[in-house]
């Protein structure tokens, strides 16, 4: 018979812990029950926690996968999406989608620049962007809805989130400014660099 | 969907709102560039070895109190109104053996460090990210209060009683948990680094900043405590085709980030402490996702769900952002989440100035995401010859080793590198060698994952700079 080695050390533990409240207490009866209590471990299953509602996880589970499953209703166009982004976006992200000159930019540089940057990816100064490198439009979309603008994200409604989706997706030349997008078009947008995209070949073996 | 975008009232306040932004985004780095080597000159032990560390005259300068500096630092320490931060001002008796000392209690029970103590956090112009000092570091915990920090969209303050962690998705049984709920279940503490995969990335084709803590300082260990997600997962049961878990912070930037169920069966963590007190709100409180070895964004902080499903989301974290641009193909590795082997010299390093010729104990710190550092190896003449350097015990795997050489400087120029070796046999590569399998980058994304080794080059006047040698 196998008995694993933690199994013989716990009984080695309980064993130790009888002989000595047996030593000290005279008798069997107090050393039982501590000797149990020692070998139960952990269980699995712990009652800790609530059941979560539906209507609990649906208010925050909004995230919107690349089929575009739970995309809300609404929908918006380009000409929408323009005087949702020259109200909102424009300030940080600039008229022309590409930035506002003097303004820092974040760390890892392009990520208030939009569009352009096609062609690039394959040399030393790749301009990053929605355009040239994101490869799923829903993105765009989740990301707008959860944390743009920044300084009061979830403030747009999702009529003005599809509009300025559109309008984003247009002035980058990946879609026509008649296309409405809505839960039903935004997912079927072809990115760019949607096969732009490999998995991670580490550890790398250098020469 | 006009009505109530087209409010005239809204818009005014919004465009006020963003104004207000912008004048804080827009501090042109210049400036605060300028500002902070300013600060550093009118450090007072700039001819110290730990030049680096700026004074009280410093702190001050930076706090806007330039034209007080020249004055104040005549006057005793006593007469200074403000502390370093972390410290209390307290007068300095001629003696302390000759009078009592303060009465405890006066702290309100949590203490402070010394008023002479002042490494900080550095802080970068666009306030997105702050810096270890390493070069002021020593062992390898590094304090909460000095942890790096990366934020998107700044610091929630979340109070607890009102935060729910919700697990739910390809699960049998959703749930939603309390931080109390979570603190009764069986609990593990471990000593992990955490590091941003931006660490060093624009250091990768040209020495650029002066410090360790600029090039090195997203980068820190702490003990960590919380419940095993695996523990979690057995609670709501997993479907069949559960294969990924969408990870999500209570932040503004309701960060989200997916993360193989492997990984999440195997160490991840749900941590609620920190260094044996509640982690701190720039860490996550009251609760955080902690992903061993992984690059420090996918440990989503202010964690507030957890939702199972059969594909990643391909979020704007994980496309857009810490993505690897392999610039000589065009193609971007994705789900790039381990931090390989990495070293670096915290002393002497950048901005250092070492008084003369003489015995120094090189040290620093290796970490790797894979496991325990296997090895050390120190040049002091720019990498043609390599020696071990001691390790000091216990080597935790996917922790911080800090390691220390003995070095008799001869007063000639030096450069002096640190390369690590973990327990699969990986070594920490060369720029050159990182650029020759993925490119080079002058420009754009980040070069993330940058784990080249550092060198610091000692001048015979015994200043230690920055450099790429050649």
């Amino acid at each position: 018979m196998c008995i694993p080695r933690d199994t013989l050390t716990r009984w080695g533990q309980v064993l130790s812990k009888t002989i000595a409240v047996a030593f000290f207490a005279g008798g069997l009866a107090f050393a039982v029950p501590i000797g149990l209590a020692h070998a139960q471990g952990y269980p699995s299953k712990y009652d800790f926690g609530m059941r979560a509602s539906e209507p609990e996880i649906a208010a925050v589970a909004t995230a919107i996968p690349t089929d575009g499953k739970g995309l809300p209703p609404g929908r918006g166009d380009y000409a929408a999406g323009k005087s949702v982004y020259e109200a909102t976006c424009a300030a940080c992200h600039g008229a022309d989608l590409k930035g506002v000159a003097g303004l820092p930019d974040m760390p890892s540089g392009g990520a208030l620049r939009l569009i352009g940057g096609r062609g690039t990816l394959a040399s030393a100064n790749p301009v990053v962007t929605v355009e040239s490198y994101w490869p799923y439009a829903t993105t765009l979309f989740d990301y707008i809805r959860r944390a743009m603008p920044f300084s009061a994200p979830g403030s747009l409604s999702n009529d003005e989130v599809y509009a300025v989706t559109a309008y984003i997706l247009a002035e980058g030349n990946i879609i026509e400014k008649a296309t409405v997008i809505d839960a039903e078009t935004l997912p079927k947008v072809q990115m760019p660099n949607r096969d732009g995209f490999v998995p991670d070949p580490r550890p790398e073996l250098f020469k | 969907m006009t009505g109530r975008f087209m409010n005239p009232e809204r818009v005014a306040a919004q465009a006020q709102a963003f104004a207000e932004a912008l004048s804080r985004l827009g501090e042109p780095i210049t400036e605060a560039e300028a500002r902070e080597i300013a600060a550093r000159h009118q450090c007072e032990c700039r001819e110290g070895m730990f030049a680096l560390a700026p004074t009280r005259r410093g702190l001050l300068g930076s706090a806007g109190l330039i034209a007080a500096v020249g004055a104040t630092a005549m006057l005793p320490r006593a007469s200074l109104a403000k502390a370093p931060p972390g410290a209390v001002e307290y007068q300095v008796p001629e003696d302390p053996t000759k009078e009592p000392g303060r009465l405890m209690g006066g702290d309100e029970g949590y203490g402070s460090r010394s008023q002479f103590e002042t490494d900080v956090r550095w802080v970068n112009p666009t306030r997105t990210a702050s810096f270890t000092p390493l070069q002021a570091s020593y062992g390898t915990i590094t304090p909460s209060g000095l942890h790096y920090e990366r934020h998107h969209a700044g610091i929630p303050n979340i109070d607890p009683a009102r935060h729910r962690l919700i697990i739910h998705g390809m699960v049998d049984r959703p749930i939603k948990y309390s931080l109390a709920d979570l603190k009764r279940f069986p609990t593990v503490s471990r000593t992990y680094f955490l590091e941003c995969s931006g660490t060093t990335g624009s250091e990768i084709m040209k020495a650029r900043e002066p410090t360790v803590q600029r090039t090195h300082g997203l980068v820190s260990t702490s003990e960590w405590t919380g419940v095993p997600l695996s523990t979690l997962l057995k609670q709501t049961g997993l479907k069949p085709s559960a294969a990924w878990v969408l990870a999500e912070g209570s932040d503004a930037a309701v960060m989200t980030r997916s993360v193989p169920i492997d990984k999440c069966l195997s160490d991840a963590l749900i941590v609620f402490a920190q260094n044996g007190e509640a982690i701190r709100p720039e860490q996550g409180y009251p609760m955080r996702l902690f992903l061993p070895g992984w690059e420090g964004n996918i440990s989503i902080k202010w964690l507030r769900r957890l939702e199972v499903s059969e594909k990643p989301f391909y979020t704007r974290e994980e496309t857009s952002k810490y993505t690897d641009l392999i610039t000589t193909t065009g193609k971007a590795r994705i789900f790039t989440f381990t931090m390989e082997a990495k070293s670096v010299i915290t002393f002497p390093s950048g901005e250092m100035n070492l008084p003369g010729p003489g015995f120094y104990e090189i040290t620093g710190l290796a970490w790797s995401g894979r496991g325990k550092i296997a090895r050390v190896e120190i040049s002091t003449d720019g990498g043609k010859n390599w020696s071990l350097a001691v390790l000091q015990d216990l080597v935790l795997p996917i922790s911080q080793t800090r390691f220390r050489f003995p070095w008799i400087w001869d007063g000639t120029p030096a450069v002096i590198q640190s390369r690590a070796t973990d327990e699969t046999g990986y070594a920490q590569p060369t720029h050159q060698q990182l650029i020759d399998e993925r490119g080079p980058l002058e420009s754009g994304p980040l070069f993330y994952h940058m784990n080249g080794i550092q060198s610091w080059a000692i001048a015979a006047d015994g200043s230690v700079k920055n450099v790429h040698p050649t």
